[in-house]
């Protein structure tokens, strides 16, 4: 029998099998960042070791950081010690830091991809669920725990069980004004906020072939939203031209070598997977969430399910079989390390461009990188948003997570490119709406829930 | 060093129905900025036990002086979303030693598992009458045995066995710490490192 991607990446980094079946799994790529890290530093501490492989680490500071005034010190002190603690401890065992201030610095799972850190047949963590990301470019990717942060740091390598593998096809052609967030918030829709638990998800068929890498990284990065160990598409020409003369990719003769190799990273045709759904494209429209899990969501002209949770409608303050059209907004968040790439912000911006912002609305957009936030300087981005009355911030993981001052006030409506409608994850009592980039321009530019194939005639 | 261990535990149990209850609300982001593991029993579950002045929201399991025990009992699909640690430290630090649920999410899981808190799956139905022995009477003792892999209603003897991989079982009974353990194989790591290398 044939082996899947996932069978063929997870093979080749098994060190040995303990009894029960749990893998001593060697890591090729370790991320981290400010919060999940300083607990696992301190039990090196205590042991009295150091982190063997320094050089497979890549750090920067994203969750806990303002995004306006970065030339000045964080205000708020915890995050400023939490901030200096990693760097800290960076210098201290000889890792690569982009802090703040560093025209390498951005949210995690944006930097690593941008700098060619991320590359297929790779195994990659990093102490932060939204690693499933790197899966885009055919790596085995995930989030883990600060006591794993520990043994990776202790050993480069974790002791895991192999996840249970499953496929998800989308065919046919996405329609008009159709993006990757609505493929994901789609599928998490159908087979729930738990429907992915225990598996790693393998994205393929037509429509995820035509997605761009930023399109497959917001598909790989929900996929942890509906309970999976990660997401992983097989690499093909789009995941080769997108890391071509990156940084830390291979370069010249041995990127051309390297190919080659990435070639082989896809499932064989008599693979098995342990479940597998068939989508199709066609029946994918824009998306919106009305609850308060990623799989409570809906295409933007449905009404409310009758048989919605109520404690989620209550904590929305919605009815089943209310139309989420036309509901008011406060807010709009474009950015997180689902929606904060350069592609996003183009796409936002052509969107807006020539319109205005609702009076209503609070507009926080937050590229996901330094570099992000350069190109869209010299793209002219800064001025059309400037021009529609948006203003760009700077990077960081912003409000998504809430753990700066980007935060949406108690009852207020947020209408957000990230990645968890959880209660207060904005906030202490905010409510989120999660779309993808279109849905939000439309927000933006109304002040209301609207189909962006209206507002802007796509 | 060693993880704490676990071997039987009798003990009174706290009920929070919630179905999909995810990390944030076991530890809201804003609670995550300390660099030390110390204090997050605390802010468990904060925004569910108190309201904005900082009381205790009186319905709420935890606030209920009915409830006590060391074991938490929690709708399907527990530990959802992010990864922090945080929520295993959180539940752990603030008495808990055992979580059942009728479905666990996979990172927490692991995350419990590495910190001597013991996730507990039983049936869906197991769930429902474990949440009813309560109901009926909030005294009820349950046995959980890690041995065994049995959990037990002590007044109806009751009990569903649950599944645990034999490694992890074995480094809970022991206290045994994966660090450690992965530290002490270095050498057959590196010559992992020098075969690939020479691929």
């Amino acid at each position: 029998m044939g082996k899947t991607l996932l069978d063929k990446i997870w093979d080749a980094h098994t060190i040995r099998t303990e009894d029960g079946g749990r893998t001593v799994l060697y890591i090729d790529r370790h991320y981290i960042h400010e919060v999940t890290s300083p607990v696992a530093f301190a039990g090196l501490e205590k042991r009295g070791i150091g982190v063997a492989r320094p050089q497979q680490v890549t750090a920067t500071c994203d969750h806990n950081i303002p995004t306006e005034k970065q030339h000045l010190p964080i205000e708020e002190p915890q995050s400023r010690e939490q901030v200096a603690a990693l760097g800290r401890n960076c210098a201290k065992y000889g890792i690569t830091y982009f802090g703040m201030g560093n025209p390498k610095q951005g949210i995690v799972h944006i930097i690593g991809p941008e700098q060619g850190f991320t590359q297929p047949g790779m195994t990659i963590v990093c102490g932060d669920s939204h690693t499933s990301t790197h899966g885009a470019f055919g790596a085995v990717a995930f989030g883990i725990g600060t006591s794993e942060v520990e043994m990776v740091f202790a050993s480069q390598c974790l002791i895991q069980s192999k996840p249970k593998t499953m496929r998800i096809t989308v065919d046919g052609k996405l329609g008009n004004g159709v993006e990757a967030k609505d493929i994901i918030l789609y599928i998490i829709s159908k087979i729930s906020a738990s429907g992915g638990t225990g598996h790693f998800i393998e994205f393929a068929g037509e429509a995820i072939r035509s997605l761009s890498m930023e399109g497959r990284m917001t598909l790989c990065n929900m996929s942890i939203e509906c309970g999976a160990r990660g997401g992983i598409v097989a690499p093909d020409q789009t995941t080769f031209d997108y890391l071509r003369g990156r940084g830390n990719a291979p370069q010249g003769a041995d990127f051309e070598r390297a190919i080659e190799r990435w070639k082989e990273l896809h499932s064989d045709p008599d693979a098995q997977f342990d479940t597998e759904y068939r989508f199709d494209a066609a029946d994918i429209q824009p998306m919106i969430t009305y609850g308060t899990n990623p799989g409570m969501g809906m295409a933007i002209t449905d009404t409310i399910p009758a048989e919605a949770d109520p404690k989620a409608l209550a904590y929305m303050d919605f009815k089943a079989g209310e139309k989420m059209i036309g509901k008011p907004v406060d807010y709009v968040f474009v950015g997180s390390c689902t929606n904060g790439r350069i592609e996003d912000l183009r796409r936002f911006a052509q969107l807006v461009k020539g319109r205005k912002k609702a009076a209503n609305i609070t507009a926080w957009i937050v590229p996901g990188s330094k570099k992000v936030e350069e190109m869209a300087e010299k793209e002219g981005i800064r001025q059309i948003l400037a021009d529609a009355g948006f203003e760009l911030r700077q990077p960081g993981c912003s409000a998504c997570l809430a753990m700066n001052a980007d935060k949406v006030p108690a009852g207020k409506y947020c209408v957000s490119t990230s990645n968890r409608n959880f209660e207060g994850r904005q906030g202490p009592g905010a409510r989120t709406l999660l779309s993808g980039v279109a849905v939000a321009a439309a927000a933006a530019v109304t002040g209301s829930v609207q189909d962006p194939r209206q507002v802007f005639n796509l | 060093m060693s993880i704490p261990k676990f071997d039987k535990l009798i003990s009174r149990a706290i009920p929070v129905r919630t179905e999909n209850i995810d990390t944030d609300q076991i530890i809201p982001a804003r609670f995550l900025k300390a660099v030390e593991r110390k204090g997050f029993g605390d802010n468990l579950f904060y925004d569910w036990r108190f309201n904005k002045a900082g009381q205790p929201i009186a319905g709420f399991p935890l606030n209920d002086p009915r409830y006590q025990g060391e074991i938490l009992v929690a709708g399907r699909n527990f530990g959802c979303g992010s990864s922090r640690e945080h929520a295993a430290w959180a539940i752990f630090d603030h008495g808990f030693r055992v979580v059942v649920s009728s479905f666990f999410a996979d990172i927490f899981r692991n995350n419990a598992l590495n910190n001597g808190l013991l996730p507990v799956k039983v049936s869906d139905e197991f769930l429902a009458e474990i949440f009813a022995e309560i109901d009926r009477d909030p005294m009820a003792q349950f046995e959980v045995d890690l041995e065994q892999q049995t959990f037990t209603i002590l007044s109806s003897k009751h009990s569903e066995t649950f599944e645990i991989d034999a490694y992890k079982k074995r480094c809970l009974q022991n206290g045994y710490d994966d660090v450690d353990y992965l530290v002490s194989i270095m050498p057959q790591i590196e010559a992992f490192e020098e075969k690939r290398k020479s691929l």
